[in-house]
């Protein structure tokens, strides 16, 4: 299938990206989905703000989708990026990725979140009670 | 030439806007469209020192040379996080 991927300023459907990857031949799915937590570096964090490059965070996260198609034949791959203000406990970030075993799925997503969040232009702002900052590595 | 730079995040908070033109001589590459920008807007240059580069939406060494309509953008390093 053509990958599923989604920049957007709406709240994330799992279910949706769920039902994008599902076939007959799928035999594991493996989720990761980074949600907004409450504390980084001993700050309280209030709520983060995603911004993107859109139309090059899009390009790039093809290419690693396409690398995990060819790494391990992860051919069913949905990736969901939000934008925009997210509150605690709600979704920043859902990989969806089906193979016909488990290994593969786990090996892929693992491989696209660790490799989006170093070459992908998106970046996330702290707001805290301290103040706010875009972060850096 | 014109080249076209975009500011994303930090960056545009800092310039206060999401996009200018610039204009540069022929044969200027990204280094050198870096420094003209720090020049015009001095609180841009420790930022766009640990920046990456990308042109037309592909990331690019310092030593790329522009061409007219380029779409230039700097990339500040990416939160990443802990695995």
């Amino acid at each position: 299938m053509e990958p599923v991927i989604q920049i957007t300023r709406e709240p994330l459907n799992r279910e949706a990206l769920l039902a994008a990857v599902a076939a007959p031949e799928v035999g594991g799915i493996v989720i990761f989905e980074g949600v907004v937590r409450n504390h980084a570096r001993g700050k309280q964090i209030r709520y983060l703000e995603y911004d993107a490059y859109p139309e090059m965070a899009e390009q790039q996260i093809r290419r690693i989708v396409e690398e995990a198609r060819q790494r391990w034949g992860a051919e069913r791959v949905a990736v969901a990026h939000r934008l925009g203000r997210v509150e605690i406990g709600e979704a920043s970030v859902i990989i969806v990725v089906a193979t016909p075993h488990r290994a593969e799925a786990f090996e892929a997503c693992r491989y696209i979140i660790d490799t989006l969040k170093t070459t992908v232009p998106i970046w996330k702002k702290e707001v805290s009670l301290d103040g706010e900052a875009w972060v850096e590595g | 030439m014109k080249i076209r730079v975009r500011y994303f995040a930090g960056l545009r908070e800092i310039v206060g806007q999401d996009a200018e033109t610039l204009t540069v001589p022929e044969g200027t590459d990204v280094a050198g469209a870096r420094a003209l920008l720090s020049a015009r807007h001095s609180r841009l240059q420790p930022i766009l020192e640990r920046s990456l580069c990308a042109v037309n939406r592909e990331y690019v060494p310092a030593d790329r040379v522009l061409q007219e309509d380029d779409e230039l953008v700097f990339i500040p390093p990416l939160g990443g996080g802990a695995a």
